[in-house]
C-alpha cells in the first residue's frame, strides 16, 4: 500500500518534471501509531481513487482535444443533453464518495475516542513555547526551540552551519513510554495554538480558556518531531514539538530525574534576595521569556518597545508590576505563567540592566501582594 | 479600456446618444456600466499586482532556510495582506467588473439597474485599499493574524487591525451594493423573450453569486465587528475569561468563508461555460443541469463551513456531519466538469487564448478538486490541515480557478471592450508561461504539506529546502508572466493590437454581446434587442 502511494506520487511528479527529485520526501511521514497507519492507508486509498478518476477524466478530455479539433477537420456534432448520461455521472461519483466516507468514518470514531488512557499530559500553548504538565507524576516544564538564533537570523547574509534538526529541536522534549495510551489535554495561555506530531497523526488545536483532548499510542521507540500549526503570532514558526518515545524503564528513570530537578529548582517564595542575586536570576528569566521580543540588548524590535531607557521600566515600579501581571495588547499576562520570584527577578533585571540604573530591588513578596490587589 | 473612438463602419443605430463627460469627471462621476466595469477591472488588476508583490516577498524569504529578508512579524503581515488583497481586492472586484461590463450586454439591457449606486460601490473600493496599504505604516504594522483574522490573535494586534476591520466593512458594503445591482438588473431588465432558462450561464452564475454575497457579507461584517468591540469596547465575544469562546469566531468566519469560496468560483464557472461552447462550436452540454448544479453548490456551501475546523476539536457527530456534507459538494462540481468535457466532445475545437485558459482552468480546477476530496475526509485532513498541502489546494482552485477564468474572460471579451484584437501569439505565450510557472510554484507544495511543513511559517526545517526553492523560482516566473501580460498584451491591444475587431470575432459566439459593434458603443441596447433576435440566439444555443 505504501509502496504504491509513493509510486503514484512519482507518476504525478513526472507531470511537472520533478522526477529528478524523487529521492525527497513525497508522502506523509512514516506513521508510528496504529491510527497513523490507518490515516496513511486511507490517504493512499483516496490517492489511488483520485488517480483513476484523473486518468479517466483527463483521458477523455485530451482525447477530445486531439480528435475533435477543427484543424483535424472535425465537424461539430449537435447533441447537447442526455438524461441517461447525466444521471450516470451523478450516481457514480456519489457511490465513490460513499466508498471513501465509509472507512473514513471508522477512523474518525477511533480518533475521537479518548477513553482508556494509561497516562495524561496537559499541554499548554504559549506565545511561543509549549508547556507540559504530567498530571499523574506532577512533573511540569516548558519546551522551547533549541536552535540557536545565529543559525536562523541571517539578515546580514550569514551562511551558518545548521543543526541536523534545525527548527525541529527543543530544550525539554516530551518523554512518553512506548506502547502506552497517552491522553493529551490541550489548552492555551494567550491565543490559539495547535499541537501536531505527523508521525502520530495527531493534530489538535489548543484553545485559550477551553480544554480539548486527543490521544496517541506510539508503537515504536524514537524521537518524533512536529510543530505548532495554528498561526499564533510572531514566532509561530519557532515553537516545535519533540516527543521522545522510550522504554518503560527509561521513562521511569526520566520521571525520577525530573522530580529531583524540579525540587532543586523550586524557589523558596519567602526568601529575601540581594540585588546581585536577583539580577542574576532575572537575567535567566529575561533570556527565556522576554528577549524573544524585547531582544537581549533591551533595544526592542519593530512593534516591541525598547526596555533600555523605557519610561515604563525606569518609572514607578507598581506600573511595571501591573503590566507584567496583566499584560496589554501584544504583551502577554504573565501572572499564570511565571512565579512571584520569576516576575520579581525579571523586573529587577530590567531596572538594573543596559542603561537602566535604578538600583531598585523587587522582592517576591511585593509581587505576591500585587497579585492579591 | 473603453475607447470612444468610432469608425463609421462601427456606427450603430443608437450611437447618436454617445456623449458623456471627459477627463477625470468621466471616471469619478461614472454611471455608465461599461466605464464602471472598466474601473473595476483596472482596480482589480492593480490590486492583483500589489498582492502579487507581497506573495513574491513571501517566496523570496522562503527560497532558503533561515531568515534573510523579512522579520517574522512582517512576514505574517505579508501573508495576511496577500490573502485579503487577492480575495477582496483582486478576484471579487474583477468578477464584479466583468458582471458590470457583460451582464447588460448579454441580457439586452441599456445599463445596470442602479447607475449611481454602481458608481458608489466602485468608489468605495479605492479608500478601502488605501486603508489596507496605510496599515503597513502605522505602529505595530499591518494586520498579521492571517486573512482569516482568527480571534484572539486578532484582538492582540495594533492599530493595523482596526484599519483592516474598517477596510473589510467598506469592501463588504461595496460588495453588497454590487450584488443588489446585479440581482435587480438580471431579474428586471432582460430583453423580451429572454426567460431565466435562456440566460447565458455567466449571467446565471453572477446571479447566484450575488445572492451568496448578500447572504454572507453581513456575517463577515458581524464577525469583524465583534473583534472590534472585543478590542476596544470591553466585550468578550471571543475571550473565555469573559464568558466568550475563541472558536465562535471561527464558526462565524467560516459561515461566511465557505460561501465566499464559491463567490470566487461560481462566476469562473460561468465564464468557462461561455468560452468552451464558443470555441468548441457546439452548445453547452446540459445547460439545465449546469444551472441546477450551480444552485446546489450554492446551497451546500452554507452547510460545510466547519470542514475548515476539523482540528479545533468538535464532537465526533459534528466531524462526521461536516465530512459527509463536504463530500456531497463533489457531486455537482463533478457534474460541471463532465458537462464541460461533454461540450468539447465531438466539437470542432480551435484553441485561441480564451479557450486555452478555459481548458487550463478545467485541468487545474479538477486537480484542486482532487486535493479537495482528500481534504474533505476529516480523518486525513487531521494530517494536512494548516500545512502547505492546503496552500497548494486553494491556490489550485483560486489561482487556476478564478484567475485563469478571468484571463479567459479578458481575452474573450477584449475585442468587444477595446475594438481591437490582441496578439494571438503573445496571448499563447502568456498562457503557457503562466500554466507552467503556476504548476512549478504550487505542485511541489503538495509534497511539502504531506511531508509536514506547516503554513504561515517564515522559516522551515532543512528537508523542505528543495521544494521551497523550486516553488519560489516558479512564483517569480509566474509574476513576470503577468507583467508580460500587462505590457505585451493588454496595453498594446488597447492601442490597436492586431487590428480592428469585428462585432463577432469568434465564429462560435451566439450570445447578445456579439450583436453590438466592437468596441461596444458607450450606450448599447437603448432599444432592447428584438424578440426575433433573442429567439434566434436561444435556438442557436438550443435553449428552450
Amino acid at each position: 500500500m505504501k509502496k504504491r502511494a509513493s509510486w503514484s506520487f512519482a507518476a504525478l511528479a513526472l507531470g511537472t518534471s520533478l522526477s529528478a527529485l524523487a529521492d525527497y520526501k513525497l508522502n506523509l511521514q512514516t506513521p508510528v501509531t496504529k491510527l497513523g497507519e490507518e490515516v496513511y492507508d486511507l490517504h493512499t486509498f483516496l490517492l489511488v481513487i483520485c488517480s483513476v478518476i484523473f486518468v479517466v477524466v483527463f483521458g477523455a478530455m485530451f482525447y477530445s482535444i486531439f480528435k475533435h479539433r477543427k484543424a483535424a477537420g472535425h465537424k461539430a456534432a449537435n447533441f447537447h443533453e442526455s438524461t441517461t448520461v447525466e444521471i450516470v455521472w451523478t450516481i457514480i461519483p456519489a457511490l465513490i464518495l460513499v466508498a471513501m466516507a465509509w472507512p473514513a468514518t471508522k477512523v474518525i470514531i477511533a480518533q475521537k475516542d479518548t477513553r482508556g488512557a494509561d497516562m495524561t499530559i496537559k499541554v499548554t500553548g504559549y506565545q511561543w513555547k509549549w508547556g507540559y504538565d504530567y498530571l499523574d507524576e506532577g512533573i511540569s516544564f516548558h519546551s522551547r526551540l533549541a536552535t540557536p538564533q545565529e543559525q536562523y537570523e541571517n539578515y546580514e547574509g550569514q551562511k551558518p552551519v545548521r543543526n541536523a534538526d534545525y527548527m525541529l529541536e527543543v530544550d525539554n522534549p516530551v518523554v512518553v513510554p512506548v506502547g502506552k495510551r497517552v491522553r493529551l489535554l490541550l489548552t492555551a495561555n494567550d491565543v490559539i495554538h495547535s499541537w501536531w506530531v505527523p508521525a502520530f497523526a495527531v493534530k489538535q488545536d489548543a484553545i485559550p480558556g477551553y480544554i480539548r483532548d486527543t490521544w496517541f499510542k506510539a508503537e515504536k521507540e524514537g524521537v518524533y518531531r512536529g510543530q505548532c500549526v495554528e498561526l499564533c503570532g510572531k514566532d509561530h514558526g519557532f515553537m516545535p514539538i519533540v516527543v521522545n518515545v522510550v522504554s518503560q524503564e527509561k521513562y521511569d528513570a526520566w520521571v525520577g530525574e525530573q522530580k529531583k530537578l524540579m525540587a532543586a529548582n523550586q524557589d523558596d517564595p519567602n526568601k529575601v534576595w540581594t540585588l546581585p542575586e536577583m539580577v542574576a536570576r532575572g537575567q535567566k528569566v529575561y533570556d527565556s521569556n522576554c528577549a524573544i521580543c524585547h531582544q537581549a540588548n533591551g533595544k526592542g524590535q519593530g512593534a516591541f518597545p525598547a526596555l533600555d531607557g523605557s519610561k515604563m521600566v525606569v518609572g514607578p515600579k507598581a506600573d511595571q508590576v501591573h503590566l507584567l501581571l496583566k499584560g496589554k495588547g501584544a504583551m502577554p499576562a504573565w501572572e499564570k505563567t511565571l512565579s512571584d520570584t520569576e516576575i520579581a527577578a525579571a523586573i529587577t533585571f530590567t531596572r538594573n540592566s543596559w542603561g537602566n540604573k535604578t538600583g531598585e530591588l523587587i522582592q517576591p513578596a511585593e509581587i505576591k501582594a500585587a497579585r492579591s490587589m | 479600456m473603453t475607447t470612444t473612438v468610432h469608425t463609421p463602419d462601427h456606427a450603430h443605430g443608437d450611437d447618436h446618444h454617445d456623449h458623456h463627460p471627459h477627463g477625470l469627471t468621466r471616471w469619478l462621476a461614472a454611471t455608465n456600466h461599461k466605464d464602471i466595469g472598466t474601473l473595476y477591472m483596472w482596480f482589480a488588476f492593480i490590486m492583483f499586482l500589489t498582492g502579487g508583490v507581497m506573495a513574491l516577498c513571501i517566496r523570496a524569504e522562503l527560497f532558503s532556510p533561515g531568515l534573510q529578508f523579512v522579520r517574522p512579524e512582517l512576514f505574517n503581515q505579508f501573508t495576511t495582506l496577500h490573502g485579503l488583497i487577492m480575495v477582496f481586492g483582486a478576484i471579487m472586484p474583477a468578477f464584479t467588473g466583468l458582471a458590470n461590463w457583460m451582464i447588460p450586454l448579454m441580457i439586452g439591457a441599456p445599463d445596470m439597474a442602479f447607475a449611481r449606486m454602481n458608481n458608489w460601490s466602485f468608489w468605495l473600493l479605492p479608500p478601502a485599499a488605501l486603508l489596507l496599504m496605510i496599515s503597513f505604516a502605522v505602529p505595530g504594522g499591518a494586520a498579521a493574524a492571517g486573512w482569516t483574522l482568527y480571534a484572539p490573535l486578532s484582538t492582540q494586534m495594533g492599530m493595523g487591525m482596526d484599519l483592516t476591520i474598517f477596510a473589510i466593512h467598506i469592501m463588504g458594503i461595496s460588495s453588497i451594493m454590487g450584488a443588489i445591482n446585479i440581482i435587480t438588473t438580471i431579474l428586471n431588465m432582460r430583453a423580451p423573450g429572454m426567460t431565466m432558462m435562456k440566460m447565458p450561464m455567466f449571467v446565471w452564475t453572477s446571479l447566484i453569486t450575488a445572492y451568496l454575497l448578500i447572504a454572507v457579507m453581513p456575517v463577515l461584517a458581524g464577525a469583524v465587528t465583534m473583534v472590534l468591540t472585543d478590542r476596544h469596547f470591553g466585550t468578550s465575544f471571543f475571550n473565555a475569561a469573559g464568558g466568550g469562546d475563541p472558536v465562535l469566531y471561527q464558526h462565524i468566519f467560516w459561515f461566511f468563508g465557505h460561501p465566499e469560496v464559491y463567490i470566487m468560483a461560481l462566476p469562473a464557472f460561468g465564464v468557462v461555460s461561455q468560452v468552451i461552447p464558443t470555441f468548441a462550436r457546439k452548445t453547452l452540454f446540459g445547460y439545465h443541469s449546469m444551472v441546477y448544479a450551480t444552485s446546489s453548490i450554492a446551497i451546500l456551501s452554507f452547510m460545510v463551513w466547519a470542514h475548515h475546523m476539523y482540528s479545533v476539536g468538535m464532537p465526533v457527530t459534528a466531524q462526521l456531519f461536516f465530512m459527509y456534507a463536504t463530500t456531497l459538494i463533489a457531486v455537482p462540481t463533478g457534474v460541471k466538469v463532465f458537462n464541460w468535457i461533454a461540450t468539447m466532445w465531438k466539437g470542432s475545437m480551435t484553441f485561441e487564448t480564451p479557450m486555452l485558459f478555459a481548458i487550463g482552468f478545467v485541468c487545474l480546477f479538477t486537480m484542486g478538486g482532487f486535493s479537495g476530496v482528500v481534504l474533505s475526509i476529516a480523518a486525513v485532513d487531521i494530517q494536512l490541515h494548516d500545512t502547505y498541502y492546503v496552500v497548494a489546494h486553494f491556490h489550485y482552485v483560486l489561482v487556476a480557478g478564478a484567475l485563469f477564468s478571468l484571463f479567459a474572460a479578458v481575452y474573450y471579451w477584449l475585442p468587444k471592450w477595446t475594438g481591437f484584437m490582441y496578439s494571438e501569439t503573445r496571448g499563447k505565450i502568456h498562457f503557457w508561461w503562466s500554466m507552467i510557472a503556476f504548476n512549478v510554484t504550487f505542485f511541489p507544495m503538495h509534497f511539502l504539506g504531506l511531508a509536514g511543513m506547516p503554513r504561515r511559517i517564515p522559516d522551515y526545517a532543512v528537508q523542505f529546502t528543495e521544494f521551497n526553492a523550486l516553488a519560489s523560482v516558479g512564483a517569480f516566473a509566474f509574476g513576470i508572466a503577468q507583467i508580460y501580460f500587462l505590457f505585451a498584451v493588454l496595453l498594446p491591444t488597447i492601442r490597436g493590437g492586431a487590428g480592428p475587431a469585428p462585432a463577432k470575432p469568434w465564429e462560435g459566439g451566439n450570445t447578445l454581446e456579439w450583436e453590438v459593434p466592437s468596441p461596444a458603443p458607450f450606450h448599447t441596447w437603448e432599444q432592447p434587442p428584438s424578440r426575433e433576435l433573442v429567439d434566434k440566439l436561444a435556438a442557436q444555443q438550443q435553449l428552450h
